[in-house]
Protein backbone atom coordinates (compact mmCIF):
# COMPACT_ATOMS: atom_id res chain seq x y z
CA UNK A 1 0.00 0.00 0.00
CA UNK A 2 2.76 2.80 0.64
CA UNK A 3 4.49 1.98 -2.11
CA UNK A 4 1.81 2.02 -4.32
CA UNK A 5 1.26 5.21 -2.60
CA UNK A 6 4.88 6.07 -3.43
CA UNK A 7 4.35 5.31 -6.87
CA UNK A 8 1.05 7.87 -7.32
CA UNK A 9 2.25 10.47 -5.71
CA UNK A 10 5.59 10.50 -7.58
CA UNK A 11 3.39 10.55 -10.74
CA UNK A 12 1.06 12.89 -9.91
CA UNK A 13 4.03 15.49 -9.12
CA UNK A 14 5.68 14.58 -11.71
CA UNK A 15 2.79 15.36 -14.26
CA UNK A 16 2.03 18.62 -12.64
CA UNK A 17 5.63 19.97 -12.95
CA UNK A 18 5.08 18.85 -17.00
CA UNK A 19 2.08 20.51 -17.04
CA UNK A 20 4.12 23.54 -15.88
CA UNK A 21 7.01 23.31 -18.00
CA UNK A 22 4.52 22.48 -21.26
CA UNK A 23 3.07 26.30 -20.56
CA UNK A 24 6.30 27.67 -20.04
CA UNK A 25 7.94 26.11 -23.49
CA UNK A 26 4.25 27.03 -25.32
CA UNK A 27 4.97 30.71 -24.22
CA UNK A 28 8.45 30.54 -25.12
CA UNK A 29 7.53 28.79 -28.42
CA UNK A 30 4.70 31.11 -29.59
CA UNK A 31 6.78 33.88 -28.97
CA UNK A 32 9.97 32.98 -30.14
CA UNK A 33 7.62 31.65 -34.08
CA UNK A 34 5.91 34.59 -33.88
CA UNK A 35 8.09 37.62 -32.73
CA UNK A 36 10.76 36.40 -34.84
CA UNK A 37 8.74 36.93 -38.14
CA UNK A 38 8.30 40.21 -37.51
CA UNK A 39 12.43 40.82 -36.69
CA UNK A 40 13.96 43.30 -38.88
CA UNK A 41 16.24 45.81 -38.94
CA UNK A 42 13.87 48.62 -38.87
CA UNK A 43 12.35 47.81 -35.54
CA UNK A 44 15.19 49.38 -33.87
CA UNK A 45 15.50 52.26 -36.53
CA UNK A 46 11.99 53.48 -36.26
CA UNK A 47 9.96 55.07 -33.87
CA UNK A 48 6.14 53.19 -33.48
CA UNK A 49 4.82 56.01 -36.04
CA UNK A 50 6.79 54.20 -38.84
CA UNK A 51 6.32 50.40 -38.00
CA UNK A 52 9.11 50.26 -35.76
CA UNK A 53 9.97 50.11 -32.16
CA UNK A 54 12.68 52.27 -31.35
CA UNK A 55 11.25 54.63 -29.37
CA UNK A 56 9.34 52.83 -27.19
CA UNK A 57 12.19 50.79 -26.47
CA UNK A 58 14.36 53.12 -25.57
CA UNK A 59 10.90 54.90 -23.29
CA UNK A 60 11.29 51.42 -21.38
CA UNK A 61 14.68 51.66 -20.55
CA UNK A 62 15.13 54.92 -19.67
CA UNK A 63 12.35 55.01 -17.33
CA UNK A 64 13.00 51.69 -16.05
CA UNK A 65 16.66 53.34 -15.75
CA UNK A 66 16.03 55.92 -13.83
CA UNK A 67 13.73 54.56 -11.67
CA UNK A 68 16.22 52.16 -10.77
CA UNK A 69 19.09 54.81 -10.28
CA UNK A 70 17.03 56.63 -7.67
CA UNK A 71 15.69 53.26 -5.99
CA UNK A 72 19.12 51.77 -5.73
CA UNK A 73 20.34 54.32 -2.79
CA UNK A 74 17.20 54.55 -1.48
CA UNK A 75 16.34 50.99 -1.25
CA UNK A 76 19.99 50.13 -0.09
CA UNK A 77 20.30 52.97 2.60
CA UNK A 78 17.10 51.17 3.47
CA UNK A 79 18.16 48.05 3.94
CA UNK A 80 21.24 48.92 5.81
CA UNK A 81 19.21 50.95 8.27
CA UNK A 82 16.80 47.44 9.16
CA UNK A 83 19.81 45.32 9.28
CA UNK A 84 22.78 47.44 10.90
CA UNK A 85 21.39 50.53 12.84
CA UNK A 86 17.39 49.43 13.52
CA UNK A 87 18.58 46.25 15.32
CA UNK A 88 15.65 44.85 17.01
CA UNK A 89 13.55 48.16 17.76
CA UNK A 90 9.91 47.77 17.03
CA UNK A 91 9.75 50.10 14.13
CA UNK A 92 12.37 47.98 12.21
CA UNK A 93 9.94 44.94 12.55
CA UNK A 94 6.79 47.15 11.42
CA UNK A 95 9.23 48.63 8.52
CA UNK A 96 10.49 45.35 7.28
CA UNK A 97 6.71 43.76 7.07
CA UNK A 98 5.57 46.90 5.24
CA UNK A 99 7.99 46.39 2.65
CA UNK A 100 6.97 42.53 2.77
CA UNK A 101 3.53 43.83 1.63
CA UNK A 102 4.31 46.86 -0.65
CA UNK A 103 6.65 44.21 -2.30
CA UNK A 104 2.98 42.24 -3.05
CA UNK A 105 1.10 44.91 -3.88
CA UNK A 106 -0.48 44.77 -7.04
CA UNK A 107 1.10 46.88 -9.59
CA UNK A 108 -2.19 48.10 -10.93
CA UNK A 109 -3.15 49.79 -7.74
CA UNK A 110 0.74 51.45 -7.53
CA UNK A 111 -0.33 52.93 -11.07
CA UNK A 112 -4.03 54.17 -9.94
CA UNK A 113 -2.28 55.92 -6.62
CA UNK A 114 0.66 57.71 -8.92
CA UNK A 115 -2.30 58.14 -11.15
CA UNK A 116 -4.24 60.04 -8.42
CA UNK A 117 -1.20 61.81 -6.88
CA UNK A 118 0.36 63.32 -10.02
CA UNK A 119 -1.31 62.24 -13.34
CA UNK A 120 -5.03 64.26 -12.31
CA UNK A 121 -3.31 67.22 -10.61
CA UNK A 122 -1.06 67.93 -13.90
CA UNK A 123 -3.42 66.93 -15.99
CA UNK A 124 -1.57 65.06 -18.01
CA UNK A 125 0.07 61.57 -17.99
CA UNK A 126 4.34 61.95 -18.07
CA UNK A 127 7.41 60.05 -18.23
CA UNK A 128 8.19 60.92 -14.36
CA UNK A 129 5.06 59.61 -13.18
CA UNK A 130 5.38 56.24 -15.09
CA UNK A 131 9.07 56.59 -13.12
CA UNK A 132 7.35 57.43 -9.72
CA UNK A 133 5.24 53.78 -9.84
CA UNK A 134 8.37 52.04 -11.25
CA UNK A 135 10.40 53.30 -8.45
CA UNK A 136 7.42 52.76 -5.66
CA UNK A 137 7.71 48.80 -6.98
CA UNK A 138 11.35 48.43 -6.96
CA UNK A 139 12.11 50.03 -3.54
CA UNK A 140 10.92 47.15 -1.82
CA UNK A 141 12.70 44.64 -3.09
CA UNK A 142 16.01 46.02 -3.22
CA UNK A 143 14.91 47.09 0.40
CA UNK A 144 14.62 43.14 1.18
CA UNK A 145 17.44 41.53 -0.63
CA UNK A 146 19.70 44.53 1.03
CA UNK A 147 18.33 43.45 4.14
CA UNK A 148 18.37 39.62 3.47
CA UNK A 149 22.08 40.02 1.93
CA UNK A 150 23.26 41.69 5.08
CA UNK A 151 21.87 39.49 7.52
CA UNK A 152 23.94 36.29 6.34
CA UNK A 153 27.14 38.82 6.84
CA UNK A 154 28.89 37.03 9.90
CA UNK A 155 28.51 39.27 12.68
CA UNK A 156 32.08 38.13 13.72
CA UNK A 157 33.00 40.62 10.92
CA UNK A 158 31.17 43.25 12.42
CA UNK A 159 33.35 42.81 15.41
CA UNK A 160 36.78 42.43 14.05
CA UNK A 161 36.45 45.42 12.07
CA UNK A 162 35.14 47.44 15.45
CA UNK A 163 38.42 46.04 16.79
CA UNK A 164 41.03 46.98 14.52
CA UNK A 165 39.53 50.47 15.60
CA UNK A 166 36.54 51.28 12.75
CA UNK A 167 33.70 53.15 13.32
CA UNK A 168 30.30 51.94 12.72
CA UNK A 169 29.77 53.62 10.18
CA UNK A 170 33.42 52.34 8.22
CA UNK A 171 32.20 49.05 9.32
CA UNK A 172 29.38 48.94 7.40
CA UNK A 173 30.49 50.49 4.37
CA UNK A 174 34.12 49.06 3.63
CA UNK A 175 33.35 45.59 5.40
CA UNK A 176 29.65 44.80 5.52
CA UNK A 177 28.28 45.97 2.42
CA UNK A 178 31.29 44.80 0.41
CA UNK A 179 31.01 41.23 1.96
CA UNK A 180 27.18 41.48 0.64
CA UNK A 181 28.06 43.09 -2.44
CA UNK A 182 27.16 40.40 -5.30
CA UNK A 183 23.86 39.30 -3.26
CA UNK A 184 22.59 43.19 -3.17
CA UNK A 185 23.56 43.35 -6.98
CA UNK A 186 21.47 40.66 -7.68
CA UNK A 187 18.98 41.94 -5.45
CA UNK A 188 18.91 44.96 -8.62
CA UNK A 189 19.25 43.18 -11.30
CA UNK A 190 16.22 41.23 -10.47
CA UNK A 191 14.11 44.18 -9.05
CA UNK A 192 15.15 45.95 -12.40
CA UNK A 193 13.98 42.61 -13.99
CA UNK A 194 10.69 43.45 -12.93
CA UNK A 195 9.62 46.53 -13.35
CA UNK A 196 11.19 46.35 -17.02
CA UNK A 197 8.02 44.14 -18.04
CA UNK A 198 5.68 45.82 -15.80
CA UNK A 199 2.33 47.22 -17.62
CA UNK A 200 -0.23 48.44 -15.19
CA UNK A 201 1.82 50.98 -13.08
CA UNK A 202 2.60 52.53 -16.85
CA UNK A 203 -1.35 52.76 -18.35
CA UNK A 204 -2.56 55.47 -16.46
CA UNK A 205 1.00 57.27 -15.50
CA UNK A 206 3.54 57.79 -18.68
CA UNK A 207 1.00 56.31 -21.10
CA UNK A 208 2.90 55.89 -24.13
CA UNK A 209 3.40 57.41 -27.32
CA UNK A 210 4.05 56.40 -30.98
CA UNK A 211 6.73 59.26 -31.51
CA UNK A 212 10.26 59.44 -30.12
CA UNK A 213 10.89 61.31 -27.15
CA UNK A 214 13.08 62.42 -24.40
CA UNK A 215 11.07 64.43 -22.51
CA UNK A 216 10.02 63.05 -19.31
CA UNK A 217 7.44 65.53 -18.28
CA UNK A 218 5.23 64.70 -21.34
CA UNK A 219 3.66 61.30 -22.08
CA UNK A 220 6.30 58.80 -22.70
CA UNK A 221 6.84 55.99 -25.27
CA UNK A 222 6.29 52.45 -23.49
CA UNK A 223 6.80 49.29 -25.18
CA UNK A 224 4.80 47.56 -22.15
CA UNK A 225 1.95 49.55 -23.06
CA UNK A 226 2.56 49.89 -26.51
CA UNK A 227 2.39 45.84 -26.58
CA UNK A 228 -0.65 46.02 -24.91
CA UNK A 229 -2.15 48.66 -27.80
CA UNK A 230 -0.65 46.85 -30.90
CA UNK A 231 -2.13 43.75 -29.70
CA UNK A 232 -6.24 45.05 -29.51
CA UNK A 233 -5.39 46.70 -33.21
CA UNK A 234 -7.29 45.70 -36.20
CA UNK A 235 -4.50 45.97 -38.28
CA UNK A 236 -2.30 42.33 -38.98
CA UNK A 237 0.75 44.15 -39.14
CA UNK A 238 0.18 46.19 -36.06
CA UNK A 239 -0.37 42.59 -34.31
CA UNK A 240 2.96 41.78 -35.63
CA UNK A 241 5.20 44.51 -34.21
CA UNK A 242 3.05 43.55 -30.57
CA UNK A 243 4.73 40.34 -30.94
CA UNK A 244 8.00 41.23 -32.21
CA UNK A 245 7.92 43.67 -28.89
CA UNK A 246 6.73 41.02 -26.55
CA UNK A 247 9.32 38.65 -27.62
CA UNK A 248 12.22 41.81 -27.16
CA UNK A 249 10.77 42.33 -23.81
CA UNK A 250 11.06 38.50 -23.03
CA UNK A 251 14.57 38.20 -24.12
CA UNK A 252 15.52 41.14 -22.06
CA UNK A 253 13.53 39.96 -19.05
CA UNK A 254 15.34 36.20 -19.12
CA UNK A 255 18.82 38.20 -20.49
CA UNK A 256 18.81 39.85 -16.88
CA UNK A 257 17.52 37.17 -14.71
CA UNK A 258 20.42 35.30 -16.23
CA UNK A 259 22.67 38.00 -15.15
CA UNK A 260 21.70 37.69 -12.08
CA UNK A 261 21.88 33.89 -11.34
CA UNK A 262 24.95 34.65 -12.82
CA UNK A 263 26.19 37.10 -10.07
CA UNK A 264 24.86 35.12 -7.23
CA UNK A 265 26.29 31.89 -8.73
CA UNK A 266 29.78 33.72 -8.75
CA UNK A 267 29.62 35.12 -5.04
CA UNK A 268 28.92 31.65 -3.50
CA UNK A 269 31.83 29.19 -5.82
CA UNK A 270 33.60 32.08 -3.74
CA UNK B 1 55.05 49.51 36.76
CA UNK B 2 54.67 45.90 35.37
CA UNK B 3 51.01 45.28 34.95
CA UNK B 4 49.90 46.63 31.48
CA UNK B 5 46.66 46.33 32.21
CA UNK B 6 44.70 45.62 35.58
CA UNK B 7 41.21 43.72 35.73
CA UNK B 8 39.83 45.55 39.63
CA UNK B 9 36.59 44.08 40.65
CA UNK B 10 34.74 44.01 37.35
CA UNK B 11 31.32 42.79 37.79
CA UNK B 12 29.64 43.10 34.44
CA UNK B 13 25.91 41.70 33.50
CA UNK B 14 24.71 41.36 29.92
CA UNK B 15 21.95 43.65 28.25
CA UNK B 16 18.00 41.88 29.78
CA UNK B 17 19.99 39.29 31.97
CA UNK B 18 19.14 39.05 36.04
CA UNK B 19 22.27 37.89 37.24
CA UNK B 20 26.03 39.40 36.08
CA UNK B 21 28.24 37.02 33.97
CA UNK B 22 30.97 38.12 35.74
CA UNK B 23 31.37 38.56 39.58
CA UNK B 24 34.33 40.72 40.72
CA UNK B 25 37.01 39.85 38.57
CA UNK B 26 40.24 40.51 38.85
CA UNK B 27 42.93 40.06 36.32
CA UNK B 28 46.42 41.69 35.85
CA UNK B 29 48.22 41.48 32.84
CA UNK B 30 51.94 42.13 33.11
CA UNK B 31 54.13 43.35 30.43
CA UNK B 32 55.50 41.32 27.92
CA UNK B 33 53.68 37.83 29.48
CA UNK B 34 51.11 35.86 28.20
CA UNK B 35 48.49 35.37 30.52
CA UNK B 36 46.49 33.04 29.74
CA UNK B 37 42.40 32.68 30.59
CA UNK B 38 40.95 28.64 31.33
CA UNK B 39 37.68 27.24 32.76
CA UNK B 40 34.95 25.44 30.82
CA UNK B 41 32.30 26.73 28.38
CA UNK B 42 30.17 29.28 30.01
CA UNK B 43 32.94 30.71 33.21
CA UNK B 44 32.65 34.08 31.40
CA UNK B 45 36.80 34.18 30.12
CA UNK B 46 35.63 35.32 26.67
CA UNK B 47 33.28 37.82 28.31
CA UNK B 48 35.91 39.10 30.75
CA UNK B 49 38.59 39.47 27.53
CA UNK B 50 35.70 41.00 25.07
CA UNK B 51 35.68 44.10 27.68
CA UNK B 52 39.00 44.25 27.52
CA UNK B 53 38.64 46.18 24.29
CA UNK B 54 35.31 47.20 25.08
CA UNK B 55 34.02 45.55 22.15
CA UNK B 56 30.47 44.62 24.14
CA UNK B 57 29.86 48.18 23.36
CA UNK B 58 28.61 47.22 20.06
CA UNK B 59 25.65 46.12 21.50
CA UNK B 60 23.59 48.94 23.47
CA UNK B 61 22.63 48.15 27.57
CA UNK B 62 25.19 45.89 29.12
CA UNK B 63 26.32 47.11 32.28
CA UNK B 64 30.07 47.06 34.16
CA UNK B 65 31.19 47.90 37.54
CA UNK B 66 34.40 48.15 38.75
CA UNK B 67 37.72 49.16 36.66
CA UNK B 68 39.59 47.99 33.80
CA UNK B 69 42.96 49.97 33.63
CA UNK B 70 45.24 50.46 30.73
CA UNK B 71 49.22 52.03 31.56
CA UNK B 72 49.19 55.27 30.11
CA UNK B 73 51.86 55.64 27.02
CA UNK B 74 54.00 57.37 29.89
CA UNK B 75 54.06 54.38 31.90
CA UNK B 76 53.31 56.49 34.97
CA UNK B 77 49.62 55.90 35.54
CA UNK B 78 46.36 53.80 34.76
CA UNK B 79 43.64 54.84 32.85
CA UNK B 80 40.08 53.28 33.59
CA UNK B 81 38.82 52.28 30.16
CA UNK B 82 35.68 51.97 31.60
CA UNK B 83 34.92 55.42 31.65
CA UNK B 84 35.87 56.56 27.83
CA UNK B 85 32.46 57.61 26.50
CA UNK B 86 33.89 59.52 23.09
CA UNK B 87 33.63 56.63 20.40
CA UNK B 88 36.90 58.51 19.24
CA UNK B 89 38.48 57.52 22.42
CA UNK B 90 36.60 53.52 22.11
CA UNK B 91 38.24 53.94 18.41
CA UNK B 92 42.14 54.92 19.78
CA UNK B 93 41.49 52.25 22.68
CA UNK B 94 40.39 49.90 20.19
CA UNK B 95 44.23 50.58 18.16
CA UNK B 96 46.07 50.26 21.45
CA UNK B 97 43.96 46.86 22.34
CA UNK B 98 44.26 44.74 19.73
CA UNK B 99 41.68 41.58 19.50
CA UNK B 100 41.83 37.93 17.18
CA UNK B 101 38.91 36.17 17.25
CA UNK B 102 38.12 32.12 17.42
CA UNK B 103 37.12 32.43 13.71
CA UNK B 104 39.44 33.73 11.18
CA UNK B 105 38.06 37.32 9.99
CA UNK B 106 39.11 37.95 6.82
CA UNK B 107 37.54 41.62 5.27
CA UNK B 108 36.06 41.03 2.03
CA UNK B 109 39.60 43.22 0.24
CA UNK B 110 42.64 42.22 -0.72
CA UNK B 111 45.73 40.69 1.40
CA UNK B 112 47.24 44.19 1.45
CA UNK B 113 43.88 45.86 1.89
CA UNK B 114 43.29 43.70 4.97
CA UNK B 115 46.43 45.13 6.60
CA UNK B 116 46.55 48.96 5.24
CA UNK B 117 42.83 49.04 6.28
CA UNK B 118 43.31 49.74 10.14
CA UNK B 119 46.67 52.20 9.35
CA UNK B 120 44.22 53.86 6.80
CA UNK B 121 41.87 54.56 9.56
CA UNK B 122 44.39 55.59 11.87
CA UNK B 123 45.66 58.39 9.34
CA UNK B 124 48.22 56.58 7.49
CA UNK B 125 48.19 57.95 3.85
CA UNK B 126 51.87 57.56 2.35
CA UNK B 127 51.88 54.70 0.12
CA UNK B 128 55.27 53.65 1.12
CA UNK B 129 54.23 53.55 4.82
CA UNK B 130 51.69 51.69 4.30
CA UNK B 131 53.96 49.31 2.09
CA UNK B 132 56.65 48.76 5.05
CA UNK B 133 54.15 48.40 7.20
CA UNK B 134 52.10 45.54 5.54
CA UNK B 135 55.54 43.69 4.96
CA UNK B 136 56.47 43.57 8.36
CA UNK B 137 53.47 43.25 10.09
CA UNK B 138 53.14 40.15 7.45
CA UNK B 139 56.97 39.05 8.40
CA UNK B 140 56.01 39.43 12.28
CA UNK B 141 52.78 36.77 11.02
CA UNK B 142 55.52 34.52 9.67
CA UNK B 143 52.74 35.09 6.50
CA UNK B 144 55.17 36.80 4.29
CA UNK B 145 56.82 33.85 2.43
CA UNK B 146 53.52 32.38 1.43
CA UNK B 147 51.62 35.67 0.59
CA UNK B 148 54.12 38.58 -0.87
CA UNK B 149 53.60 36.85 -4.62
CA UNK B 150 49.59 37.26 -3.98
CA UNK B 151 48.93 40.46 -2.09
CA UNK B 152 46.64 41.81 -4.49
CA UNK B 153 44.53 38.67 -4.30
CA UNK B 154 41.24 38.57 -2.34
CA UNK B 155 42.31 37.16 1.28
CA UNK B 156 39.46 34.80 1.22
CA UNK B 157 41.28 32.37 -0.94
CA UNK B 158 44.00 31.86 1.85
CA UNK B 159 43.67 29.10 3.87
CA UNK B 160 42.10 29.38 7.21
CA UNK B 161 45.50 29.10 9.20
CA UNK B 162 46.80 31.60 6.96
CA UNK B 163 43.76 33.50 7.58
CA UNK B 164 43.96 34.03 11.12
CA UNK B 165 48.18 35.03 10.66
CA UNK B 166 46.66 37.48 8.24
CA UNK B 167 44.14 38.72 11.05
CA UNK B 168 47.32 39.05 13.87
CA UNK B 169 49.17 40.85 11.15
CA UNK B 170 46.35 42.81 10.89
CA UNK B 171 46.46 43.89 14.32
CA UNK B 172 49.94 44.20 14.69
CA UNK B 173 50.11 46.69 12.15
CA UNK B 174 48.66 49.17 14.73
CA UNK B 175 51.19 48.48 16.95
CA UNK B 176 49.15 47.88 19.65
CA UNK B 177 50.57 47.43 23.57
CA UNK B 178 48.12 44.16 24.19
CA UNK B 179 47.11 41.99 22.09
CA UNK B 180 43.69 39.70 23.15
CA UNK B 181 43.66 36.48 21.52
CA UNK B 182 39.80 34.77 22.17
CA UNK B 183 40.17 30.84 21.32
CA UNK B 184 42.66 31.38 18.31
CA UNK B 185 43.25 28.16 17.63
CA UNK B 186 40.04 26.16 17.90
CA UNK B 187 38.78 26.35 14.62
CA UNK B 188 42.36 25.65 13.11
CA UNK B 189 44.27 22.15 12.63
CA UNK B 190 47.12 20.88 14.79
CA UNK B 191 49.53 22.29 12.52
CA UNK B 192 48.85 25.81 11.70
CA UNK B 193 47.97 25.82 15.79
CA UNK B 194 51.48 25.23 16.48
CA UNK B 195 52.29 27.98 13.91
CA UNK B 196 50.07 30.58 16.03
CA UNK B 197 51.70 29.26 19.64
CA UNK B 198 55.20 29.66 17.90
CA UNK B 199 53.95 32.98 16.87
CA UNK B 200 52.18 34.20 20.04
CA UNK B 201 55.95 33.12 22.18
CA UNK B 202 58.26 35.61 19.84
CA UNK B 203 55.05 38.28 19.93
CA UNK B 204 55.61 38.48 23.28
CA UNK B 205 58.71 39.99 23.13
CA UNK B 206 56.72 43.04 21.90
CA UNK B 207 53.22 43.11 23.61
CA UNK B 208 51.42 41.87 26.53
CA UNK B 209 48.86 39.20 25.38
CA UNK B 210 46.05 37.98 26.68
CA UNK B 211 45.01 34.49 25.65
CA UNK B 212 41.54 32.59 26.35
CA UNK B 213 41.82 28.97 25.72
CA UNK B 214 39.48 25.40 25.75
CA UNK B 215 43.25 23.88 25.72
CA UNK B 216 44.79 23.60 28.90
CA UNK B 217 48.04 22.14 27.41
CA UNK B 218 47.67 25.33 25.12
CA UNK B 219 47.57 27.06 27.77
CA UNK B 220 50.36 25.39 30.03
CA UNK B 221 52.69 25.50 26.83
CA UNK B 222 52.81 29.36 25.99
CA UNK B 223 51.82 31.40 29.01
CA UNK B 224 53.47 32.69 31.67
CA UNK B 225 50.57 33.08 33.78
CA UNK B 226 46.78 31.34 33.96
CA UNK B 227 43.39 32.35 35.22
CA UNK B 228 41.00 29.57 36.11
CA UNK B 229 37.57 30.66 36.08
CA UNK B 230 34.03 29.11 37.15
CA UNK B 231 30.62 30.32 36.66
CA UNK B 232 31.83 34.04 36.24
CA UNK B 233 34.39 33.91 39.36
CA UNK B 234 37.95 33.95 39.60
CA UNK B 235 38.83 31.04 41.06
CA UNK B 236 42.43 30.74 40.95
CA UNK B 237 45.40 33.04 39.45
CA UNK B 238 48.90 32.15 39.86
CA UNK B 239 52.00 31.48 37.63
CA UNK B 240 51.24 28.87 34.68
CA UNK B 241 53.56 26.61 36.60
CA UNK B 242 51.78 26.32 39.69
CA UNK B 243 48.48 26.67 38.57
CA UNK B 244 48.79 23.19 36.72
CA UNK B 245 51.56 21.73 39.36
CA UNK B 246 50.69 22.76 42.60
CA UNK B 247 47.04 24.49 42.38
CA UNK B 248 45.73 25.75 45.81
CA UNK B 249 42.45 25.39 44.84
CA UNK B 250 40.36 22.11 45.23
CA UNK B 251 38.51 23.15 41.86
CA UNK B 252 41.21 24.61 39.73
CA UNK B 253 42.90 20.73 40.56
CA UNK B 254 39.54 18.91 39.40
CA UNK B 255 39.59 20.93 36.43
CA UNK B 256 42.88 20.40 35.22
CA UNK B 257 43.12 16.66 36.18
CA UNK B 258 39.57 16.65 33.46
CA UNK B 259 37.51 15.45 36.20
CA UNK B 260 34.73 18.15 35.32
CA UNK B 261 34.32 20.82 32.70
Amino acid sequence: MRLIMNRVFIVFSTFAALVGLIFLGWILFTLFSKGLQGLSFDVFTKDLIEGGLRNVIVGQIMMSGIATLIGIPVGILAGIYLQEYGANSRSTEFLRDLSDVMMSAPSIVVGTFVYAIIVVPTGHTSGWAGVLALFILMVPIIVRTTDDMLNLVPIELREAGIAIGASKYHVTMNIVVRYAKAGILTGILLAFARVVGETAPLIYTSGSSEFWSTDLTGTFPSLTVSIYNLATMPDDQMVQLGWTGAFLLTTMVLIINLLGRYASNKKRSK
Amino acid sequence: MKNMMEVKDLTFTYSGASEPSLKAISLPVEKNKVTALIGPSGCGKSTLLRGMNRIHDLYPGHRYEGAINLLNADEKAYTNILDIKKEAELIRLRQRVGMIFQKPTPFPMTIFENIAYGLRLSGVKKRTELQEVVEQSLRDAALWEEAKDRLSHDARGLSGGQQQRLCIARAIALKPEVILFDEPTSALDPISTLAIEEMISVLREQYSICIVTHNMQQAARISDYTGFMYLGEMIEFDQTDTIFMKPSQKQTEDYISGRFG
